[in-house]
């Protein structure tokens, strides 16, 4: 019954925008979902769009890792991008610094940083 | 703690955490009342977290459970009150609960802590056997 | 009921002369006012209270604090509201509401009625005053608050240095709040104006507690997280003993002695050289 997330694709990255706040299941269905499309697709880089989030949990935060982490050993780099201070603040806060995740200010930077592979420009959290 | 932390005493609303979606209920319940107390969009934000971590714990440690919450005030201070109670298997060793990386499921363990720094006021009741209560405030700056 | 009796003799009582007592009333207290009121609003404001104050009597008997009396809360509560911001001391609000005292003066003739009837608005009188006294000083309260976090807003100004490059200059003692409010403060401008680079100078701040160390290092980490870069310029030699000695891992966060440094470093990192730059400003002057 839990809805799924559209996973689009444009060229060679694939992009998921997160518009909604999420139940346990679709989140884990997403981590799924996205894993299955890296392989199906031979996609080199993931963007994850989080501007419409008004929060992000530990279950969430959890995710949003463990993805960047099975994309790399999947060859593709994930970029998290949109995240609001209120929630960065609160993650930092809830202990979660989200190590090993690159992100950017917005889609257009996160992109752009894909583009140009270990480009300078925004960080690694 | 030396003083109980404040909990809704006036109109309150109770929620029941049986599943996932009730946990996306209480995230919201909780956020209607923060902004209705007029709570930073920072604390608010913090305070939603925090519920969503427990509730979490609620529906996940303790086999379910409920969600109490109403606006409170102390001294002109306004802030808001959330009450999660199940009726679990308790938490035999609430010290190593309440540590940074201590997990019973299959979590991350910054439930508990996290949501204790989260929060303005944090306080938990839990007897192995009986169940758990978590109460928590977050006041207007 | 005695007391309902006594609220009827009171109301007839201030029917009876009505336009004579108001008109004694206001005197009396534009005398208390020294003319930093127009006439002609006291006249209003006053002439409002008197009726809503008969009304209330009538209505609602000698419970001021009952339905019948809310309208009576209300005008005195906006008085006591306007003269406070205003800058009337709460001596020459409250006066206006005790003067109403002086209005029925008893004298020899007085029945026992009347007199029943002087002390109950006596006491009514009372309450009101300081009713109004507690509701000037919230206001007081309200405007004091406004005005530290005006302060705040002041204290830590954001600005952008260049394109991508935001600046917060902190002058002054830091504490926990204050360090949040620019913790905020600076990680929205970075999404509002799309800067990838955040500077955050401490050369004007003496110390810094454990608290507000981590206060920073809580926003570098968050600025991470969003995306952004963070660099600590214009550390104290102070404040960098403070933070080994209390422990606090600075870790892999980006620090530079001044801010011209710092503004160096940024610029290198958003892929403009520092010497472009310059010769921007020299072309631009």
């Amino acid at each position: 019954m839990s809805e799924r997330i559209p996973v689009l694709r444009i060229g060679d990255v694939l992009l998921v925008s997160i518009q909604t706040d999420l139940e346990d299941q679709s989140v884990l269905d997403l981590q799924e979902d996205l894993a299955e499309r890296i392989v199906e697709t031979g996609a080199q880089g993931v963007v994850i769009d989080i501007t419409a989030l008004e929060i992000v949990d530990s279950f969430v935060g959890r995710m949003l890792a463990t993805t960047a982490a099975i994309s790399r050993i999947l060859d593709a780099e994930t970029v998290l991008v949109g995240m609001r201070p209120a929630v960065a603040i609160t993650l930092v806060e809830l202990g979660l610094s989200l190590g090993g995740v690159r992100t950017a200010l917005s889609l257009e930077r996160g992109l752009a940083m894909l583009g140009r592979a270990g480009g300078v420009g925004a960080g690694r959290a | 703690m030396i003083t109980a932390p404040a909990v809704p005493e006036g109109e309150q609303q109770t929620l029941p955490i049986a599943s996932n979606d009730d946990v996306v209920r209480a995230r919201q319940l909780v956020r209607t009342l923060a902004q209705q107390c007029k709570l930073s969009l920072v604390d608010q934000t913090k305070l939603v977290t925090a519920a969503s971590e427990l509730a979490r714990n609620t529906l996940v440690h303790g086999n379910g459970g409920t969600m109490r919450v109403g606006l409170v005030d102390k001294g002109g201070r306004r802030g808001v009150s959330a009450v999660f109670q199940d009726t679990g298997p308790g938490i035999p060793d609430l010290e190593l609960a309440l540590t940074d990386g201590w997990t019973s499921g299959g979590g991350m363990g910054l439930g508990l802590s996290g949501a204790r720094r989260l929060t303005d006021e944090f306080a938990i009741d839990t007897e192995v056997g009986r169940g758990t209560v978590v109460t928590v405030v977050k006041w207007t700056r | 009921m005695a007391e309902r009796q006594e609220s009827e003799r009171l109301v007839k009582l201030l029917s009876q002369q009505g336009d004579v007592l108001v008109g004694r009333w206001i005197e009396g207290v534009s005398h208390t006012l020294r003319g930093r009121l127009s006439v002609l609003e006291l006249d209003r404001e006053l002439r409002e209270l008197y009726s809503a104050l008969v009304e209330g009597l009538r209505a609602g008997g000698p419970d001021w604090r009952g339905e019948g009396w809310s309208e009576v809360r209300a005008l005195l509560t906006e008085l006591s509201r306007n003269r406070a911001r205003q800058g009337f001391s709460p001596t020459e609000t409250a006066t206006a509401v005790f003067a109403l005292k002086e209005l029925l003066v008893p004298d020899t003739d007085t029945s026992q009625q009347d007199f029943a009837a002087y002390l109950e608005l006596n006491r009514l009188v009372d309450a009101l005053g300081l009713f109004t006294v507690e509701t000037y000083s919230k206001t007081r309260e309200e405007i004091i608050g406004a005005q530290a976090e005006q302060l705040l807003e002041l204290s830590t100004p954001v600005v952008k240095l260049w394109d991508g490059v935001v600046a917060v200059p902190l002058v002054g003692t830091l504490d926990s709040a204050r360090t949040q409010v620019v913790m905020e403060k600076l990680l929205q401008t970075l999404v509002d104006t799309g800067s990838e680079q955040a500077i955050i100078d401490i050369t004007g701040v003496p110390a810094v507690d454990t608290e507000v160390a981590q206060h920073l290092l809580k926003t570098v980490v968050a600025a991470r997280l969003m995306g952004a870069e963070c660099t600590i310029s214009g550390i104290r030699p102070q404040i960098a003993q403070t933070i080994v000695a209390l422990g606090i891992q600075f870790g892999d966060i980006v620090t530079k002695a001044t801010l011209a440094d710092a503004l160096k470093h940024a610029l290198r990192r958003i892929g403009t050289s520092p010497e472009a730059a310059a010769a921007t400003v020299r072309g631009a002057r």
